[in-house]
């Protein structure tokens, strides 16, 4: 039997929002968690983050964001995908997301907000029920 | 002088103490304690009693002192509250300069005596409104500054002559202070005259709250500029204010905040002596900024500690002569991090416990936040709570009645020693790493903070500590909390001003002055009076940031977690 391979897991920080505790923590919570896991640092622009999950091949993308930003940058990481053909990679967000804005980032693509107060473990079993490593 | 008592009275102490001990293991036998482990929100062990045996080796005139008095346990000033309350100063910038300039008369309206500026995201990072880099982000956390056009808006009808302006601003604080200055002169104000604070504070940006713009090396080097135009020329100025607020909601301890914060004063310190400055002329224009947590008696002790360490640094390590150099004066804000957007009116309290904290450990100055804070910016209405907040503890909690009430209290005073002796032993090892820059270019205080943040986070994973409404008292229910939003249009009405600004300008001036100022970038004359001539020219925040990314490069984020 082949052995699944691990899940590639990118958490990136878009614009110039410093705020990565949470970021960081995620990161480390996805290690603990048997991913893969790649951190872009801060200050990433929608283009970069792009580039990168493709460079490095990931399975799910996910984006923190604490000082406003999301609404054009999480949409915009989403487009820049598809306009790359890249339909399956999941993107997720998390931080300061007012509840009014989620409606509007999941019609834009976003698979799922995390705000303040999600548990790593609930994280970490959303990522594990909804991201499946992409066929090659 | 000693705190205690005499060894015949501390021998029945100890004796007693003992048996109390024992009766409380029958109690607990049967029963058993409420939790297995008692500890601090930075996860400190706390013992069921404090007694005079804690404080055994304490001495009352060297460890203490009367308030105004070294070794400043008990408080900087003689008065302390007793003359004037703390300045309640409360954070704000949203939008515009014109919408930042009206919250501005609204707070000074209700009774604020001081000013304390936010900046968006594109300002605190050097860049234009226009710039691809600023995209979505214009106005969102803070006010936008482009131009010195947008510094006069900010400004308007407000006395800077007599009201002191705190300005959070790190990597572009030469720019933004130049504007500053350019707007009083401006107005025929002497730059000798105003008063206020930049934070201007790049070690604990590298450390925790990751705005940056140049290489450390480089960054200590403009802020020594700034410290020693500010003692040379605008000598009411608070020239950087030395920050563990940042530290700590990154997910430090309180010892972690402690010791870094002192480390980096400790830094800039030796930077200005390092330049020939006098030690006593500069220093007592260094301000510190804390963290008030939610461990209200951690917070009292760190506060209590800070100021007796910093006394003691600047007398017997810089050796200061001048009082108001060993003075640790301190800006405090309660702590973003643990708010919750979860029953967020719950946030009103926690304010209002770190605010008590605050005070009792003697800040001189205070930001309350407000209950929306986890949410968005601050509402008015959620701004006003927060500063009543402030208002009932000055003047109808009795508090500010009497001086360090807790001074002599067995159990703070042991746990402020504690504290102390915990944090010199952290700065004993960054000075054997070779200082605060050596530390940081070894990512050794981002390493600790992550260790630290992330430990932090599993206890409330794994229910070992509470937070009231997130894992525990959860209700389904969601009270509305009105959120305040900016508008998108706003991005493009301020690029349209920037441009307005840009087409009315003298170019051939502008290009000028930031040659002049890309010559002293790279040599070693002080940038000061070079920036204040380039933005009067109506040079951009970005145009004089970029002659600085030029000239000393550009820092990117290690990316450590």
């Amino acid at each position: 039997m082949v052995k699944e391979r691990k899940l590639r897991v990118m958490v990136a920080k878009p614009g110039l929002d410093g705020h990565d505790r949470g970021a960081r923590i995620i990161a480390r919570a996805f290690r603990d968690a048997g991913f893969e896991v790649v951190y872009t640092g801060l200050h990433q622009t929608p283009e970069s983050i792009v580039q990168a999950a493709i460079q490095e091949d990931v399975d799910m993308l996910g984006m923190s964001s604490l000082a406003g930003a999301h609404m054009y940058l999480f949409p915009e990481v989403v487009r820049l995908l598809r306009a790359k053909g890249v339909e399956d990679i999941v993107v997720c967000g998390g931080g300061i997301i007012p509840d009014e804005d989620i409606p509007r980032l999941k019609e834009a693509g976003i698979a799922e907000i995390f705000t303040p107060g999600s548990k790593l473990d609930e994280i970490v079993k959303w990522v594990r029920e909804h991201v499946k490593p992409r066929v090659a | 002088m000693t705190l205690t008592y005499n060894q015949k009275i501390m021998d029945e102490i100890r004796e007693e103490h003992k048996k109390w001990q024992k009766k409380l293991d029958e109690i607990f036998r049967v029963t058993r304690e409420r939790l297995e482990r008692f500890s601090t929100v930075s996860d400190k062990e706390i013992k069921n009693l404090y007694t005079p045996e804690d404080v055994a080796g304490e001495d009352f005139g060297n460890d203490l002192g009367f308030p105004g008095e070294y070794p400043f346990t008990r408080g900087v000033q003689p008065s302390m509250y007793r003359g004037r309350l703390w300045t309640m100063r409360m954070f704000a910038g949203l939008g515009s300069a014109k919408d930042t300039n009206k919250r501005f008369h609204h707070l000074v309206k209700e009774g604020q005596t001081g000013l304390s500026t936010a900046f968006d995201m594109p300002t605190l990072m050097g860049y234009d409104t226009d710039s691809p880099r600023a995209r979505g982000e214009c106005g969102k956390c803070g006010v936008a500054i482009d131009t010195l056009v947008d510094m006069e808006d900010l400004f308007e009808g407000l006395p800077i002559d007599r009201i002191t302006t705190s300005m959070t601003i790190n990597p572009p604080a030469p720019v933004i202070w130049g504007m500053y200055i350019a707007v009083a002169e401006n107005r025929g104000i002497d730059r000798k005259i105003i008063g206020g604070t930049i934070q201007n504070d790049m070690l604990k940006e590298f450390i925790a709250q990751k705005t940056f713009m140049c290489p450390p090396k480089p960054s200590l080097r403009l802020i020594t500029d700034t410290v020693e135009f500010g003692t040379k020329e605008v000598p009411r100025w608070n020239t950087i204010s030395i920050s563990g607020y940042h530290i700590r909601e990154a997910g430090s301890t309180a010892v972690q905040e402690l010791a870094f914060t002192l480390a980096d004063g400790i830094a800039y310190t030796q930077a200005a002596m390092e330049r020939g400055l006098n030690v006593d002329d500069f220093a007592p224009r260094f301000s510190f900024f804390f963290n008030s947590h939610l461990d209200f008696f951690e917070e009292i002790a760190k506060f209590r500690a800070a100021r007796r360490m910093w006394a003691k640094i600047m007398r017997e390590r810089f050796n200061a002569k001048d009082q108001r150099s060993w003075w640790l004066r301190f800006h405090t804000q309660t702590a973003g991090c643990s708010l919750t957007a979860q029953q967020p009116y719950n946030n009103i309290v926690r304010t209002a416990l770190q605010a008590l904290a605050a005070v009792m450990g003697g800040t001189q100055s205070l930001h309350t936040n407000s209950l929306d804070e986890v949410l968005a910016i601050p509402t008015e209405e959620a701004a006003t709570i927060a500063l009543r907040t402030q208002q009932i503890i000055a003047e109808e909690s009795g508090v500010a009645n009497t001086i360090d009430p807790l001074g002599g209290s067995y159990f703070v005073e042991a746990l402020t020693n504690q504290m102390e002796e915990e944090a010199f032993a952290i700065i004993q090892k960054i000075d054997d790493m070779g200082g605060m820059l050596a530390a940081i270019e070894k990512s050794f205080p981002q390493r600790e903070i992550a260790d630290s943040a992330y430990h932090y986070q599993k206890q409330i994973d794994d229910n070992q500590k509470t937070v009231v409404g997130v894992n525990k008292y959860v209700t389904e229910e969601r009270l509305p909390v009105d959120i305040l939003e900016i508008d998108d249009t706003l991005e493009k009405m301020q690029i349209e001003k920037l441009h307005r600004v840009k087409n009315a300008r003298d170019n051939k001036k502008v290009r000028e002055s930031l040659e002049k100022l890309g010559e002293a970038c790279a040599g070693n004359r002080n940038v000061m009076n070079f920036i204040i001539d380039a933005v009067k020219t109506h040079a951009t925040l970005q145009e004089v940031c970029d002659v600085f990314r030029e000239t000393f490069g550009e820092y990117r984020d290690p990316g450590i977690y």
